[in-house]
């Protein structure tokens, strides 16, 4: 910690750079609206054409304002308490992604071997199921 | 008063230095470890949202012959939604630019419009969930909706119990002022609210404007 001093890269006022500025807050805020907006709208007016790529572009802006949020609200960096909160924050992403994708993944796999008639059933079959 | 215990030579090193533990800690201000303290629980809160994500993303298809998204979802009021939560977040930002200069009515005020975001929101939101009940959508209709009512009332309840957090505190600092306890409570409040609002980039994007992409 001792070896990266003091960075006073957004710090415009004197103040400990952990707790961020108003011009910091201001950007994350403009940067997080205009991020909202653009998924809302590319939804909304379905200006893309295809769900999939849409539904891409979208998961992209979310990634890009959780970073925005992390970055300007909550004000994470390698440096705050020695950089454990970083690695808290490593530990728990993998924990999620695992989480997230293996769920997916080995229900999909489910869904697709117990499934009763699995190749006769179309989309709109298993929106049937409970 | 006692003299400083004597030590037994086999229980130093080479440099004269003793190889216990000290009995007692050394001295650490209070509270010097709750903000990471607090970050741990947040990280294990992103747990219990993670495991709703993953539900919701299993079961989301699954419709039993009801309502979808298309059917249940008005994107223009999650809109709104968001723009309360997001306000919101900004404000309590504010509050604690406040905090910093030591300005106690300024952060009370700021941390006011912060609760009347929040309350906005969840209004919203108690409104949405009760016009889907009226039309039947109930989570008891699909497994859809069962995913869908516990992570959005998951979020919803944490979002009740910041604001209720929030009217702790400001009963707090208008009795005892900006004394550094409030303030350390502020700042973990703060991460608490801006997290909230993560989870609900995670929310939006992943349940409303992804389900009507379906």
């Amino acid at each position: 910690m001792s070896a990266h001093g003091h960075s006073h890269h957004d710090d415009h006022h004197g103040q400990a750079p952990a707790h961020g500025t108003f011009g910091s807050y201001m950007i994350g805020f403009g940067l997080s609206v205009i991020l909202t907006a653009i998924p809302f709208w590319l939804v909304m007016t379905g200006v893309l054409g295809d769900p999939q790529l849409t539904a891409f572009t979208i998961m992209g802006f979310a990634v890009a304002q959780i970073l925005v949020h992390m970055i300007y609200f909550l004000h994470m960096n390698t440096r705050s308490e020695g950089g454990w909160t970083m690695l808290a924050l490593i530990f728990t992403v993998v924990l999620v992604v695992i989480t997230l994708a293996g769920s997916i993944w080995v229900m999909y796999h489910l869904n697709h071997n117990m499934m009763p008639h699995m190749q006769d059933m179309s989309a709109h079959d298993m929106s049937q199921m409970p | 008063m006692a003299s400083a215990p004597t030590v037994d030579a086999a229980f130093l090193d080479k440099d004269g230095n003793p190889l216990f533990h000290l009995e007692h800690e050394p001295h650490h201000p209070e509270g010097s470890s709750t903000m990471l303290g607090f970050w741990i629980y947040l990280m294990s809160d992103c747990l219990i949202f993670a495991c709703l994500f993953a539900t919701y993303a299993v079961l989301g298809g699954n419709y039993a012959a009801g309502p979808g998204p298309k059917d249940l979802f008005d994107l223009p009021l999650v809109a709104l939604n968001t723009a309360m939560l997001l306000f919101s977040s900004i404000t309590y930002g504010f509050a604690m630019l406040a905090m910093e200069k030591n300005r106690v009515a300024a952060t009370q005020g700021w941390l006011a419009i912060t609760g009347l975001f929040g309350l906005a929101f969840l209004g919203i939101e108690l409104y949405e969930f009760s016009h889907l009940i009226h039309e039947g959508a109930t989570p008891m209709r699909s497994g859809f909706l069962s995913a869908f009512f516990a992570l959005v009332g998951t979020h919803g309840l944490h979002v009740t119990f910041g604001i209720i957090w929030l009217v702790t505190l400001m009963a707090q600092v208008a009795k005892k002022g900006l004394i550094p306890a409030n303030q350390r409570r502020l700042m973990c409040l703060s991460m608490f609210w801006h997290f909230l609002d993560v989870v609900w980039i995670g929310v939006f994007t992943f349940v409303y404007l992804m389900g009507m992409l379906r």
